[in-house]
């Protein structure tokens, strides 16, 4: 049994973002990284369906310049057995077709039971790279996967739907899944785990394509949204203050208390 | 030359998903020849929308086709496209439509410019806005190289009663050829009812990860009793387990209407917006100055949350007496 987790790095969440030179990106220059939210959930369903089955591989494959080794480190110290790296400094504003295109020949030879990947990523949002790489690689998919039972010869997942529903899907195998944030909790590297990761196998390899190519989407401009509602903002930096106006405005103007 | 729109039309649990209007008046305003396209075990869906206002409804038939599923679906709307040959395809960014329109489109060796809030015509060029890291910026994108353009519409960007009726259009059956189907579906079900509802609720708190900790959700609990609310929250809570799923807002979680819903510490992810934003008055509390929930919120307060909660919960203690 071996499951290919595909993980991005991405700026972190609390990142104060500015508009780079360029107008086209954010500047990274100040950023610090961390992993893609649902794809940290991908990697922990990948690990307990190994440990269900009593053996297997789990192999993480990361696109990126060389600051992506953090998120790989991270993963094999949870318990992945080894990685692939696809170091490019280029694909940063990749369309999705492109990084799928890379990130499917990256992993075609090793031939997986299952594909993990996020439902989509927290910088792009494109929501689309793992069901490009399942079209690429001939595999049948599901998306926004809340649960995996992969327990007898059958692969059956639950997806999430809109508004509250689910559904279950009996699915064949090979197979690629967009894990939904939340299937399960999340472990921690432990000390003994970060000494293993040491001797486990990164192995580096070029992207299959060039970043351009077969682009069909290009960015133009990148900008802060443009403000809808005249929001009253109070207390002026001052929280405190800003707490004290608040409680008398939900009185006299909102006349909620 | 590629012309026309091709608008996809969902449905789901046998009625017509209305957001799937939202895309053909995006479709309308742009101008040109607008198709409808309707897949299905047979025209039932195709005759219910036959009154919008496009040249023609393509109903795209076949019995595997009678369930929802990606291989089917990418299967049958590919040879409508290719018969077609479109300038442009239209699609209502849902669960359905992020589950089988990548799968499409990459048979045209492209993806989606996907979950566009607006869209700019000049001439032949059209620019389409979306969000970048979970809205907290907007890129211009501009489709670059031959065949058809892909692309999804988030909820709201357009409305949809602004959809063009009386048209009369005349439905089109053909029947599609459908490969195999790698996935069985089961029916649709919902968990066993949430225990809490929210959506009757006056006041709801609502945390998002600004909270930190568990042990910290006491003060919010606090200041949702003293308000005779109720507590709720965005999904990365949940999801850590510190308050149950029936307590989630959003577009996985519930739709809330209260007469106040104060966000503390929650960034306003789409997801989230999607399950609050018609709520009466919005407080935001957000140490970002940036954070999208402040383009929605009545009032906002630029600061630490776990400074300005204590003195609001004291404030709102010393009026009610
Ligand atoms: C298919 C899909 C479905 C989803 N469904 C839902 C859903 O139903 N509901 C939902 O909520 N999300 C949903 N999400 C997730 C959504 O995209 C966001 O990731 C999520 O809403 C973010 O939650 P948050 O705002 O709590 O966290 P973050 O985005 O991390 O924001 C935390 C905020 O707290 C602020 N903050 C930090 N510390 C403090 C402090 N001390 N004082 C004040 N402010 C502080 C930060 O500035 C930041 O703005 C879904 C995503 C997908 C892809
Ligand atoms: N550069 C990358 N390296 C590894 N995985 C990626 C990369 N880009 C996208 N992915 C995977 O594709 C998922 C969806 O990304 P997106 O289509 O950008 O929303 C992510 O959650 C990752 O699992």
């Amino acid at each position: 049994m071996k499951i290919v987790v595909l993980m991005k790095q991405v700026p972190n969440k609390d990142a104060v973002l500015r508009v780079r030179g360029d107008g086209k990106w954010v500047e990274e220059g100040d950023l610090s990284f961390e992993v893609n939210e649902s794809d940290g959930y991908a990697l922990e369903e990948a690990l307990r369906l190994k440990e269900k089955k009593g053996g297997g591989e789990v192999v993480v494959c990361a696109l990126g310049p060389q600051r992506v080794k953090s998120v790989i480190k991270d993963a094999l110290a949870r318990g992945a057995d080894r990685a692939i790296h696809v170091v490019s400094d280029d694909f940063g504003q990749a369309g999705p077709f492109s990084a799928a295109k890379v990130l499917a020949e990256a992993i075609r030879g090793e031939s997986p039971d299952l594909v993990f990947a996020g439902l989509q990523s927290d910088d792009h949002g494109y929501g689309q790279t793992g069901v490009i790489v399942a079209e690429l690689l001939g595999l049948p998919h599901a998306t926004i996967v809340i649960e995996v039972d992969w327990s007898g010869e059958q692969l059956r997942v639950k997806r999430e739907l809109e508004s509250g529903w689910y559904q279950w899907y009996t699915m064949q195998t090979p197979a690629l899944l967009t894990i939904q944030s939340g299937i399960s909790q999340i472990r921690y590297a432990t000390l003994k785990g970060i000494m293993a990761a040491k001797k486990k196998e990164i192995r580096e390899v070029q992207p299959a394509v060039g970043p351009g190519e077969g682009e069909f989407q290009q960015v133009e401009r990148v900008y802060l949204p443009l403000k809808q509602k005249q929001t009253q903002f109070l207390g002026d930096g001052d929280a405190k203050r800003g707490a004290a106006q608040l409680a008398e405005k939900l009185r006299t103007e909102a006349r909620v208390i | 030359m590629p012309n026309g729109t091709l608008v996809f039309i969902e449905h789901r649990q046998g009625a017509i998903n209305k957001t799937s209007f939202e895309a053909v008046a995006a479709a309308q305003q742009l101008g040109g020849e607008v198709t409808a396209v309707v897949l299905g075990a047979d025209a039932k869906f195709a005759n219910e929308v036959s009154d919008l206002k496009v040249g023609r409804v393509v109903s795209a038939e076949n019995p595997k086709l009678a369930d929802y599923t990606p291989d089917a679906y990418a299967d049958a709307f590919e040879q409508v496209v290719r018969a077609r040959d479109p300038r442009h395809v239209f699609f209502p960014h849902t669960y359905q439509v992020r589950d089988f329109a990548p799968k499409l489109a990459a048979r045209f060796g492209k993806g989606l410019i996907s979950d566009c809030i607006r869209m700019k015509a000049e001439g032949d060029a059209v620019t389409f806005t979306r969000r970048l890291f979970q809205g907290k910026m907007d890129a211009d994108v501009v489709a670059v190289g031959d065949g058809p353009v892909f692309a999804t519409f988030q909820s709201g960007a357009y409305r949809a009663d602004q959809a063009e009726r009386g048209g009369g259009a005349a439905v089109e059956s053909v029947q599609v050829e459908v490969g195999e189907v790698r996935m069985q579906p089961e029916a649709p079900f919902q968990e066993v009812k949430a225990a809490v509802d929210l959506s009757k609720t006056d006041v709801i708190v609502a945390i998002g990860r600004g909270i930190k900790s568990q042990e910290n959700i006491a003060l919010a609990q606090r200041l949702a009793e003293l308000l005779g609310g109720d507590i709720a929250a965005s999904r990365p809570i949940c999801d850590a387990g510190w308050l149950p799923i029936d307590r989630q807002i959003g577009s996985s979680g519930q739709t809330v209407a209260p007469k106040l819903y104060i966000a503390l510490g929650i960034s306003g992810a789409i997801q989230h917006l999607v399950g609050m934003k018609n709520s009466g008055t919005i407080v935001a509390v957000n140490k970002d100055p940036e954070a999208p929930i402040f383009d929605i919120a009545d009032y906002g307060i630029v600061g630490d949350l776990f400074e300005v909660v204590p003195v609001l919960t004291e404030e709102i203690q010393k009026l009610k007496g």
